[in-house]
């Protein structure tokens, strides 16, 4: 191909999305008027295919031919504590924000599968995140908003299926169909083994689990992600960038097997696999990251998989900025590494993303703290012309030759997880674990000793730290949401709820698709501590290597 | 010869984050002392059966979900419902300051919150140990390979 038909094509591409989406300004300039171009290129021949053109094959330079020109990425803040009806004030308040999507942080009875009233659930009900038991708590997490416009992000994994259950009957009752709501579960189980620690059952029956709600969506539920294969918390646990990228794409590998050997067809659910990443400090590293992850996924559908479609290619993207790198010492500092890891995210192209806020080494963040946070990415978006011009950064010696080093890193390390079996394999044997801990330490020993510079934590300290003002979650709401959870017992129809988990307990024991009977028990309103309990009983539990 | 201060770390509740307890664990083994972690997701009592079971001199106890006030003290009362409560408690995490003197209060030890290094962890148990159960090692690293 000419460089001129290369031209031509990705204009085409511009043109339809042009026509269905208008750019957002019908003329982009710099202030001094300069007027910006929607990309630039090198107008050679000999294009490195490597790098090729936005919205082409491998898609190192974005998924999109014309990227945020056209429509920003989606603006999705994490977010959840308490009780329901709690939560859904925060929503309604980051609604009106300017926030574009939603994004639930369930707290950890219902990612393990407990109800509130379980002994285990003891000291943690509504604390990381807002307490779901049943049918009843998803309607008032939901109430007035429209599930037909609203797209909505949820951190669930090993109860995956059952939070979907819920909010697709929600939306019913809203009188929105499930081929019309759209957002993302986590239903990554693999990384719960290897990094965040909420797994229920052994990793057959997970897979199982998670093949089930491929097949069911990519029928029922065409616009939803039905996977959000997450390296975010591998990266959280210590992991090193090009970890973070390995790990993950091993892991969405082992998914597309899992789902090919259940008898689906790689181009019905490849499209709706989605990815999510973190964004750390070193700026351009994450910028590479991003580009390099894109074309490798592509290599991997095109070439290992034999995928056609070209969505099945594409890796789309969250990001959240990261964590583990914000200090509990003089907190505000954390405003500016929250800027700079967003910033490397937008260059990377992402599709949504979650701006942390400045207090999370001390708590959830306040009210204040999450609107600043908010803040910093419109700020990005609106103000400094970053997303004026697709892939900014593409050409540039010092990030392709990164991009292509974090490349070549990643593919040593699939190729190890290869020769131990796949991703599955792997976590059995504990590598991914044990890889990440060996960096985890290391990084501990560098901040101690003084190699790794933390601004206002190893060095420029100061004596008086103030404290700042945090969120408390009321200790009442837990035994709030216990008492309501009890009396609900008492009112739903307790036979058919006995009569929904007896059939899903003997489908469990088969093989047929779950999904279905979740759902049936979901909208008779049994809880979600009695679905998984059931499903505990056939699956029995993972238990730790 | 001088006994090496042993230590179980613990996870209790349902927090997955077990960044800090591995590194704490690793990083106390490397200071020369004798460490056992729990894995994640112990109760209290789970916990409290394992250290004494395992003889150990000190409990760490490591939470980031927010349940420290409702499961840290629990294990105190605990050892001493037990008679154990010569194994002494502290923790870590994600803790708001305002909890750390209240948590004092019912017994546990310290509370170390991000940013503090291994040696200061080190430093504090060994001047415990030293105050508390006459031990007789020094207080610098008593072995073990250097961090």
């Amino acid at each position: 191909m000419t460089h001129q038909d290369r031209h031509n094509s990705w204009q085409q591409k511009v043109e339809k999305v042009r026509a269905k989406a208008p750019e957002r300004k019908p003329f982009f300039a710099t202030h001094s008027e300069i007027e910006v171009e929607p990309l630039y290129y090198q107008h050679v021949d000999d294009v490195d295919e490597k790098v090729s053109f936005p919205g082409e094959y491998p898609y190192t330079r974005g998924i999109h031919p014309n990227m945020y020109r056209s429509r920003l990425w989606t603006m999705r803040q994490y977010a959840g504590f308490g009780s329901a009806t709690e939560t859904n004030k925060r929503f309604r308040y980051l609604l009106e924000q300017g926030q574009t999507g939603l994004s639930v942080a369930f707290d950890l009875p219902t990612q393990i599968g407990y109800d509130s009233d379980d002994p285990m659930s003891i000291g943690e009900v509504g604390k990381v995140g807002v307490a779901i038991d049943s049918l009843e708590d998803m309607e008032r997490l939901l109430a007035g908003i429209p599930l037909d416009r609203v797209s909505t992000s949820m951190t669930i994994n090993s109860s995956a299926s059952v939070l979907l259950a819920m909010y697709i009957v929600v939306g019913e009752k809203q009188g929105v169909p499930a081929s019309q709501i759209t957002g993302t579960i986590q239903n990554d189980i693999l990384k719960e083994y290897i990094a965040r620690g909420t797994y229920i059952y052994p990793p057959k029956q997970s897979m199982r689990l998670i093949t089930d709600v491929f097949a069911y969506c990519t029928e029922h539920v065409p616009k939803w992600n039905t996977i959000s294969i997450s390296g975010y918390h591998i990266r959280e646990a210590g992991s090193t960038a090009v970890q973070e990228v390995a790990f993950t794409l091993a892991n969405g590998m082992a998914y597309v097997q899992a789902a090919i050997d259940a008898g689906l067809e790689i181009d019905k659910f490849a499209p709706r696999l989605s990815f999510f990443f973190n964004a750390h400090n070193n700026f351009f590293e994450e910028i590479a990251k991003f580009r390099a992850a894109r074309r490798i996924w592509a290599g991997i559908m095109k070439d290992k998989f034999g995928a056609k479609n070209e969505r099945s290619w594409q890796l789309r993207f969250h990001t959240q900025t990261g964590g583990s790198t914000l200090t509990a010492q003089q907190p505000d500092n954390n405003i500016v590494r929250v800027t700079v890891q967003a910033l490397s995210a937008v260059l990377g192209g992402t599709q949504s993303l979650h701006t942390n806020s400045r207090d999370e080494a001390l708590a959830l963040p306040t009210e204040e703290s999450a609107r600043i946070a908010l803040r910093t990415q419109q700020i990005l978006a609106l103000e400094s012309g970053v997303a004026d011009t697709v892939d900014p950064l593409g050409g540039s010696y010092y990030v392709e030759a990164l991009t292509d080093a974090m490349e070549e890193e990643t593919n040593r390390y699939l190729e190890k997880i290869e020769q131990l079996g796949g991703a599955v394999s792997a976590v059995e044997q504990g590598f991914m674990q044990r890889e990440i801990h060996r960096v985890a330490l290391e990084t501990q020993r560098n901040i101690e000793n003084g190699t790794e510079i933390v601004v206002g934590m190893n060095q420029y300290q100061i004596e008086n730290e103030v404290q700042p003002e945090l969120l408390r979650v009321d200790p009442e709401l837990g035994k709030k949401q216990v008492a309501d959870l009890q009396d609900l017992r008492l009112r739903r129809d307790n036979q058919a709820v006995e009569k929904c988990l007896a059939a899903l307990q003997e489908a469990a024991s088969g093989t047929e698709n779950l999904m279905p009977f979740i759902i049936d028990a979901v909208r008779n309103y049994a809880t979600v501590g009695e679905i998984c309990h059931t499903m505990r009983k056939v699956f029995g539990e993972y238990q730790p290597y | 010869m001088l006994r090496p201060i042993r230590i179980l770390i613990g996870k209790p509740g349902l927090d997955g984050h077990d960044r800090g307890a591995l590194i704490i664990a690793q990083g106390l083994r490397d200071e020369g002392m004798e460490v056992i972690y729990t894995g994640l997701r112990q109760s209290p009592a789970q916990i409290v059966a394992m250290a004494i079971q395992e003889d150990v001199d000190l409990i760490g106890l490591s939470c980031l979900s927010g349940a420290h006030m409702e499961l840290f003290p629990v294990v105190v009362t605990l050892l001493k419902e037990q008679k154990a409560d010569d194994i002494l408690v502290f923790g870590g995490g994600v803790i708001p300051q305002e909890d750390i003197p209240i948590l004092k209060q019912q017994g546990i030890r310290e509370i170390f919150t991000p940013g503090t290094t291994i040696q200061q962890t080190a430093q504090f148990i060994r001047q415990l140990m030293k105050e508390e159960k006459g031990w007789e090692g020094s207080l610098t690293n008593s072995g073990g390979a250097q961090l």
